[in-house]
């Protein structure tokens, strides 16, 4: 549990990213889960459910003021745990994504609260602000910055500290194969992906015939791969 | 703002206000973090006036000049837009502030320019650029690549597009000002979303069996039952309309399955 701090951390900066800085998807889940893993010192787990998860991410893209999952910080989580408790042990990588969901979740409420934190600071400084204060436009800048680091950071350790222990509790009593449970959780991943690609992308003319074609080939490349 | 009547962007002839290279630099990396206070009253209001505020300077009477105040005061209130289309109105406020058009105009032209960099942004970025650049990665994944590989992968062909995307948009705002909407018109961003979208579905359909195929690391019966489950699946849920959320369907079906394995 020693790494509880340079997980929060790396969970912060990339919490970061998914809003407010730099916005260079380094919070997407095939980077954080990968980044996460190798931080643990298993970045080929870290991948694997960084992957399962960019899968299922497909889905909630972050239009303006939808309230979507927070990636960044729960794939760092994901990718820490199923890496920390490897991947020979049956049900790591499905055990790392569904704490990444989990956390994912509350991360989504978070992310709401702080909206409204950052609306409750503007709405003090509404005087200033009409007055056109620099200070007070850099400030509020500043704080709401801040805030969402000191999220990030408390969300990932948070999270981290409770869900490790009971993900090694739950490792240690898992009865199913690694096999079944991988296939299990890539299928659930594929779904919604596939799920995904439909919805986003069937209204651009022809991209119905472009998705089939795609899946011949990946079909085709699998077959005699 | 009007659509534009012509694809050839139309230069806006007012006085150029000297602006230096260090101040567009400081104003880019302040476009970085443009929705640093993003928030349900102002959204992005907060952050354009405090990317715009290294440009201001330059106004009469500098930081503690009523000019500055007052477009302080103005750049700061409410403002939507995609956060990364918004250095086009960043240009082009800049512009207008510093080239002293009147303050209302500067208004409706700020108003208006709300609704087109939402929309071209949504479209091109976070529903095609995005998934195409994940989904890309997602191939590389699936054909064995290494880890350091595959995020380099991702990360330099995501921020190809959207770095390319705030320079660009910048360097237009700033070249036409309240011209700038002729501008918008540019082929990229009218047809680009269609583009991209059936590029992005075509690699969708190659890099969710591969995908799928590496997470396993084997294939055969329960490689095949899975993809089948997750065909029956998918089409459930594309047929739900978005009355489920994927990502909680899968949250629910993981943990009933944990819950399975542990407790038998």
């Amino acid at each position: 549990m020693i790494e509880v701090l340079p997980v929060a951390l790396l969970g912060g900066v990339l919490g970061l990213d998914v809003v407010c800085f730099p916005q260079m998807m380094i919070s997407r889940p095939l980077v954080a889960g990968t980044v996460a893993g190798a931080f643990v010192g298993d970045s080929t787990t870290g991948m694997l459910t960084g992957a399962t998860l960019e899968l299922i991410a497909l889905a909630t893209l972050p239009f303006g003021a939808s309230r979507y999952p927070e990636w960044g910080s729960a794939a760092v989580v994901g990718g820490a745990i199923a890496g920390a408790v490897h991947m020979q042990a049956p049900g790591a990588i499905t055990i790392g994504v569904l704490m990444a969901l989990a956390t994912a979740w509350v991360g989504g409420w978070t992310l709401v609260k702080l909206r409204e934190w950052n609306a409750w600071l503007a709405g003090r400084k509404r005087g200033a602000l009409e007055r056109g204060s620099r200070g007070t436009v850099i400030g509020l800048q500043l704080a709401g910055l801040t805030s969402d680091l000191t999220r990030a950071i408390l969300l990932t350790g948070l999270a981290y500290w409770l869900l490790f222990p009971l993900a090694r509790a739950m490792i240690a009593l898992w009865s199913f194969d690694g096999m079944l449970s991988r296939a299990v959780t890539a299928g659930a991943a594929c779904a919604v992906a596939a799920a995904a690609a439909w919805t986003i992308f069937h209204s651009a003319r022809g991209a119905r015939w472009y998705f089939a074609a795609g899946l011949m080939v990946g079909l085709l490349l699998l077959s005699f791969g | 703002m009007t659509a534009a009547s012509s694809s050839r962007p139309v230069p806006v002839h007012a006085a150029t206000p000297p602006v230096s290279a260090m101040t567009w630099m400081s104003v880019f990396g302040r476009l970085l973090a443009i929705q640093g206070s993003w928030n349900y009253e102002t959204l992005l209001g907060n952050g354009v006036g405090f990317a715009l505020e290294p440009a201001l300077r330059r106004l009469p009477g500098g930081v503690h000049g009523d000019a500055f105040k007052a477009a302080m005061a103005r750049e700061s209130a409410y403002f939507n837009a995609h956060p990364y289309l918004t250095s086009v109105a960043v240009g082009a406020l800049a512009r207008a502030e510093l080239s002293g058009v009147p303050p209302e105009r500067i208004e409706r032209f700020r108003t208006a320019l709300c609704g087109p960099l939402g929309s071209v942004g949504d479209r091109l970025i976070w529903a095609g650029w995005l998934p195409f650049s994940s989904l890309v990665a997602l191939v590389a994944f699936g054909f064995g690549a290494a880890p350091m590989t595959v995020v380099l992968l991702f990360l330099g062909l995501y921020n190809a597009g959207h770095f390319g995307v705030r320079v660009w948009g910048l360097y237009v705002g700033w070249k036409y000002g309240l011209g700038v909407a002729s501008a918008l018109a540019n082929p990229v961003l009218r047809q680009g979303p269609a583009y991209i979208a059936r590029a992005a579905a075509a690699v969708a359909g190659v890099a969710i069996p591969l995908a799928a195929s590496r997470i396993l690391g084997f294939r055969g019966p329960l490689f095949i039952g899975a993809l089948a489950c997750g065909a029956v699946i998918a089409v459930g849920l594309v047929r739900l309309h978005g009355r489920v959320e994927g990502w909680k369907l899968v949250l629910v079906l993981i943990a009933l399955f944990a819950l399975v394995s542990v407790a038998r």
